[in-house]
């Protein structure tokens, strides 16, 4: 008789990428905001029917007055959110990615970032986070919303991360998109020597042979291919670079000044991301370097089990690690 | 007829002549709606909105948001004709480094709330602007103008479906009907009627009248301004071109080109008593 294996399923609605047995904090969004908005009365909260899926819950129920419900209408959340501002108040709305981007992408543009208003939009399930398929997977929208005047756009790590992101995109005066890690989310950064600071990139490990520029959760995973390269005395550097705009070029161009194998991992299509933003960083400084981009293929992904497609699309520890000595 | 009817009714009518002294400026335009939608403008903004000419930021004021941003040039003249413009600013109209660009844009101009023109976004604005000021305690209220036409929006309908949840009576939405798009004739476009029974089933309050009888129209709004726990709409309808008979009647009537004589000669029927 065979021993049964456990089988992978999709477990899609809840699907979480941190590893077994890794320190997570609860809802870090939704407590960050219930945090800042004790001390800020004007901040207030929007959804679109997905308070529960992107822990605006949390906020919902400490400040039932000042979160908005809007129902599966996600044009109309970001036009009331535009609305919000006009009249002096600092929105967070939240919905998945897909929908903020895709769906109601006109309304970001033209009710928020064009008169610059401080609304912050917070997208979960960003990239590759679920396993539901194209619907839900946002693997674009770094792409989409780069080319968006005014726009901050943030694509945090872990809690830390988020904790600290949240206040800093509220004292912002112009718009926001941070693409939301939620749930249960692993806790990485407090080992390290790390405060988050909005447009800085901020390098978490030097090393010598290898420079890795990563941003949102493939940060934690190039923290992790560092120390198992570390075991074969491959020296790893890792530059965080949680801002996607406006991107951090002074750090890319000063880590990226020697001949270091440079290697971009971001949980986002290899079209439009980081690779093209640290690409078109050195070109336009007139700089000529190769570039190995970790990043999801130019497709459409499939359905399946989290931990299955970051291995199949190359976003696992193991896949990174390989692919960098592949390289070297 | 009442003064404060009259009044309006001349406020209108030059309402009128500035449209057309713009008009004259690019030759060509939103001529058309904006004669049309002049009666609606003299009454909302010299009978209903609360606000200060000189200080167009002032906290207080009700908010007036032109969804159709295109029709700038009638909320131009009627920010003229509501001093909040200089008159003679609207010479400006469309040209370059003016702070009256053909289509609202709300960076440009005192008075302009929003920039509209990608329709469809009016009333999800008002519907944030209506809560924001409901939790804050301000009584001010949100007027906002939409076409016939951009009721094919669906974030409209969304919008409308948020202010009723929400209770928004703070909302009033104004809907120039006009019966013509783009394309042609709404109800060869895309069918958009029962009007009133679309938004009594979404939870408004809805009065329909004719949108250039000004004394209908203040009734109208009187009526809606009432206290109530919905949101309201007053559908108007109204006639492209309205006031210069021979624009009324012409063909090519969404985006209205216009010969060189005929300036004058439209002036000159709007001072004809209709």
């Amino acid at each position: 008789m065979s021993t049964p294996t456990k089988r992978l399923t999709t477990s899609a609605m809840i699907a979480s990428f941190a590893d077994e047995g890794q320190r997570t904090a609860k809802a870090p969004f939704g407590q960050a905001l219930v945090r800042l908005a004790r001390e800020r009365t004007d901040v207030v909260g929007l959804s679109a029917d997905l308070a529960k899926y992107t822990d605006m819950h949390v906020f919902r129920d400490a400040f039932p007055e000042r979160f908005f419900q809007m129902g599966m209408a996600e044009q109309v959340m970001l036009g009331a959110a535009a609305g919000l501002a006009e009249v002096g108040l600092v929105p967070f709305a939240s919905t998945y990615s897909v929908f903020a981007t895709r769906r109601a992408y006109d309304f970001l543009c033209l009710d928020i970032a064009e008169p610059s208003l401080n609304v912050n939009v917070v997208g979960a399930l960003p990239g590759l986070t679920t396993g539901y398929g194209p619907s839900h997977q946002a693997t674009e929208d770094l792409a989409i919303l780069r080319g968006m005047p005014n726009l901050t756009i943030v694509d945090p790590c872990d809690s830390v991360d988020i904790e600290q992101a949240v206040p800093a995109l509220a004292a912002t005066p112009g718009p926001t998109y941070m693409r939301l890690l939620r749930g249960n989310v692993p806790t990485v950064l407090d080992e390290y020597d790390y405060t988050f600071e909005l447009g800085k990139a901020a390098l978490l490990r030097p090393g010598r042979d290898v420079l890795m520029i990563s941003t949102g959760l493939m940060t934690m995973r190039a923290l992790q291919a560092a120390q198992r390269l570390e075991r074969d005395h491959i020296d790893v550097a890792v530059l965080h670079t949680p801002t996607i705009k406006p991107f951090d070029t002074a750090a890319v161009l000063r880590e990226t000044a020697g001949d270091r194998l440079v290697v971009t991992l971001e949980n986002h299509s290899v079209v439009g991301g980081l690779a093209e933003s640290v690409a078109s960083c050195l070109a336009f400084a007139g700089r000529g370097r190769r570039i190995v981009p970790v990043a999801l293929p130019d497709e459409f992904l499939a359905a399946g089990a989290l931990p299955t497609l970051h291995d199949r699309y190359g976003l696992s520890v193991d896949a990174v690690t390989a692919r960098v000595r592949a390289e070297l | 007829m009442s003064e404060r009817v009259r009044r309006l009714e001349e406020s209108a009518r030059r309402i009128r002549k500035y449209a057309l002294d713009m008009g004259e400026v690019q030759g060509q335009g939103y001529i058309g709606q904006a004669l049309g939608v002049a009666d609606v403008l003299a009454v909302v903004y010299g009978d209903q909105l609360r606000f200060r000419a000189h200080d167009p930021e002032w906290e207080g004021r009700d908010r007036f948001l032109l969804s159709i941003g295109h029709y700038a040039i009638a909320l131009y003249a009627a920010l003229a004709e509501a001093g909040v413009l200089d008159v003679a600013e609207l010479e400006t109209y469309g040209c370059d480094n003016s702070r009256l660009p053909m289509s609202g844009m709300a960076s440009c101009t005192p008075g302009m709330e929003i920039s509209g023109g990608s329709l469809g976004h009016g009333l999800g604005v008002a519907t944030g602007m209506a809560l924001g000021l409901r939790y804050r305690g301000s009584g001010a209220r949100v007027f906002t103008l939409l076409s016939d036409g951009e009721l094919d929006e669906g974030s409209t309908w969304e919008a409308a479906l948020a202010c009723a949840h929400h209770g928004l009576s703070n909302v009033t939405a104004v809907v120039d009907v006009n019966a013509l798009q783009a394309d042609g004739p709404t109800a060869g476009v895309l069918r958009t009627e029962p009007l009133v029974d679309k938004w009594k089933a979404f939870g408004w309050r809805a009065l329909r009248v004719d949108g250039n009888d000004v004394a209908a129209l203040v009734a109208a709004f009187d009526e809606l301004a009432e206290p109530g726990e919905k949101p309201a709409v007053l559908l108007c309808d109204t006639r492209v071109g309205r006031g210069v008979p021979f624009f009324e009647t012409r063909p090519k009537a969404h985006f209205m080109p216009v010969e060189e004589h005929e300036w004058q000669l439209a002036r000159e029927a709007l001072e004809v008593p209709a």
